[in-house]
């Protein structure tokens, strides 16, 4: 039974902390305590009375397990899958057992603790067993995410205008002429590689730069940037690819149509554990339909991948105020070594 | 230099027209050039080739405050128009556009046969100025979006949008914005057959923007008259337009129509 050891093996366990997780938990099992009131009424009226007795025992395990598991998740992130598992079942069991106690003065002691304990262990394993088959169904999507990362790849437009900069700096100034080549070499080996893990905020800022000094070759004191990045962990994990595609739709639809030199802000915050990145640009006023579908693809595709990494924790909001355009990333800090 | 071409580059970026610069140096003892003027817009090149005679003008299609199209449309109205050549980085619904007329392009980067051979089949089969508005058309459609206007040697350029109305008189067209007027060296018939979106014509000598009119009533000055002809009455202006008896008609049906 080699297959059932590496399914144990390689049981996909769903974030505790993560809010998507706690939103599919509370589903399932008021579902299925939804259902054993039905089973358990004679008549359609006393659903709702079995329920909200279900219920009193039912939200306190699920709620005291997830804040235990949640809170513990920094122990919990070295042990094996089943560890893991036998850890969510022990924290719903220890769970059960102290609901039971506290309700017995109200339920007239009806409630019998080896029935609870049965009825939580069986919640909490189809839960579990629930989420390792979504996880499963996930991992092409994942490796999807990969493909999406080589399709947020840079514009045409950008790479022939860059190249055609390049050339034409070449006599004039070689030097500059080479930088440029090497930081173009750097921009698409990162745009080629393996994009499926969550990379430093420090080298996704890094990657930023050598772009935006590649616009600037083309676009020279026309391109202003602003980078607001001191109060923010260089640590925190991202996406691969966040900001560039960001600063590039910036450079095409706010700096290129601009007959002045124009500014893009990067703002980048931390607080209370999460990450904030704003990206804002001049926006002008006659832009031409297919310019914003492009713009629309681009977000779309780091909205997606963003739902891919972080699931409901991470957003993705744009806003036009008077005449700038305003892209706003809020997604949960991660550090590297932490899970 | 008897034999040069003479030049106009038109390119937002400055490593770009560097770059064309080169190559048009190291084409020199193949096709002799000589760059009478080089602008980062459409504008700037407008302005620029005041009082100059252009051969071939190389454009660039994406820039800022006005596009290489815009540009196109209005050096095809130049005596004599000058042969342009696109040039784009990557724009496949244009390069569509071109392949489809006599119109040349060249793909950035360029390449120095390739614009070698662009600069020749200028001199040789220039394309008439009629491929370049259609093909400007087939890209942008709607017509120019700005009018040129020449005044004391100073290119103006008025927003389509901003014209209440065309008048023609004598010589010239007149297009009359809310501030004032401005004088054209166009027919009133090309006007209206680029703007005729925008504009109607209710007299012979006289186009109004559709949206520009107010009202009507009958003209004081042939009030006293057995038919008298009515007169439109326009929201940014004072001034009361006269239509003919003959438009009255559809005018007045166009009106009730808006």
């Amino acid at each position: 039974m080699a297959s059932i050891r590496e399914i144990f093996r390689t049981l996909r366990l769903p974030d505790f902390c993560n809010l998507g997780t706690w939103l599919r938990i509370l589903l399932g099992v008021n579902g299925m305590a939804l259902a054993a009131a039905l089973q358990g009424s004679r008549q359609l009226g006393s659903v709702p009375g079995n329920f909200v007795e279900l219920a009193a025992y039912v939200e306190p395990i699920t709620f005291g397990s997830l804040v235990m598991l949640c809170g513990g998740s920094r122990w919990l992130a070295p042990l094996a899958p089943l560890q893991k598992a036998l850890t969510a079942l022990l924290a719903a069991l220890a769970c059960a057992t102290a609901t039971a106690f506290l309700l017995a003065p109200l339920d007239d002691g009806r409630a019998s603790l080896p029935r609870l304990w049965l009825l939580t262990a069986l919640a909490v394993l189809l839960l579990l067993a629930w989420f390792d088959l979504a996880a499963r169904a996930h991992a092409p999507a994942l490796a999807e995410a990969r493909l999406m990362a080589l399709t947020a790849r840079i514009r045409p437009h950008f790479l022939f205008n860059s190249l055609n900069a390049v050339l034409g700096v070449i006599r004039s100034d070689p030097r500059r002429a080479e930088t440029a080549l090497e930081e173009l070499a750097e921009l698409f080996r990162n745009l080629m590689q393996d994009n499926r893990d969550l990379v430093p905020l420090s080298a996704e800022i890094a990657l930023s730069r050598q772009y935006l000094d590649l616009e600037r070759l083309r676009l020279g004191e026309r391109l202003q940037v602003r980078w607001d990045v001191e109060s923010c962990p260089p640590d925190a994990l991202v996406p691969p690819l966040m900001l560039q595609p960001l600063l590039e739709n910036a450079v095409y639809h706010g700096i290129e149509p601009l007959g002045e030199p124009g500014e893009i802000q990067v703002h980048l915050a931390c607080r209370d554990d999460r990450l904030s990145v704003q990206i804002a640009n001049p926006c002008g006023s006659a832009e031409s339909g297919n310019h914003h579908a492009g713009n629309r693809m681009a977000l779309a595709n780091i909205r997606e991948r963003l739902a891919l990494f972080f699931d409901l924790e991470a957003s993705l909001t744009t806003e036009t105020a008077g005449r700038r355009f305003q892209v706003r990333i809020e997604l949960p800090y991660r550090r590297e070594g932490a899970k | 230099m008897s034999g040069a071409l003479r030049l106009l580059i038109v390119d937002d970026e400055a490593p770009a027209r560097a770059r064309l610069r080169n190559l048009l140096d190291d084409l020199a003892p193949q096709v002799p050039t000589q760059v009478v003027a080089e602008a980062g817009d459409g504008i700037e090149a407008l302005q620029r080739i005041e009082g100059l005679t252009v051969d071939v003008a190389v454009v660039d299609i994406r820039m800022p405050r006005m596009d290489g199209i815009e540009l196109a449309r209005h050096l095809a109205k130049l005596a004599p128009p000058p042969v342009v050549i696109f040039a784009t980085a990557y724009d496949q619904y244009a390069v569509k556009a071109f392949e489809l007329s006599a119109i040349d392009y060249l793909l950035k980067p360029v390449k120095a046969t390739r614009l070698a051979e662009a600069l020749c089949k200028a001199v040789r089969t220039p394309p008439a100025a009629a491929a370049l508005t259609e093909v400007a058309e087939a890209i942008e459609p709607g017509g120019r979006r700005q009018l040129r206007c020449l005044e004391r040697g100073k290119v103006l350029l008025v927003p389509v949008a901003d014209v209440v109305y065309f008048k023609a008189e004598q010589k010239y067209v007149t297009a009359r914005t809310r501030e004032r007027e401005f004088l054209l060296e166009e027919s009133l018939a090309q006007l209206e057959t680029e703007f005729a979106q925008r504009f109607m014509r209710i007299h012979r000598n006289c186009l109004v923007a559709r949206d520009a009119v107010g009202g009507y009533e009958r003209d004081h000055e042939t009030a006293g008259e057995a038919d008298p002809r009515w007169a439109l009455i326009l929201t940014d202006v004072p001034e009361r337009l006269a239509v003919s008896r003959r438009l009255w008609p559809q005018v007045k049906a166009a009106l009730v129509q808006g």
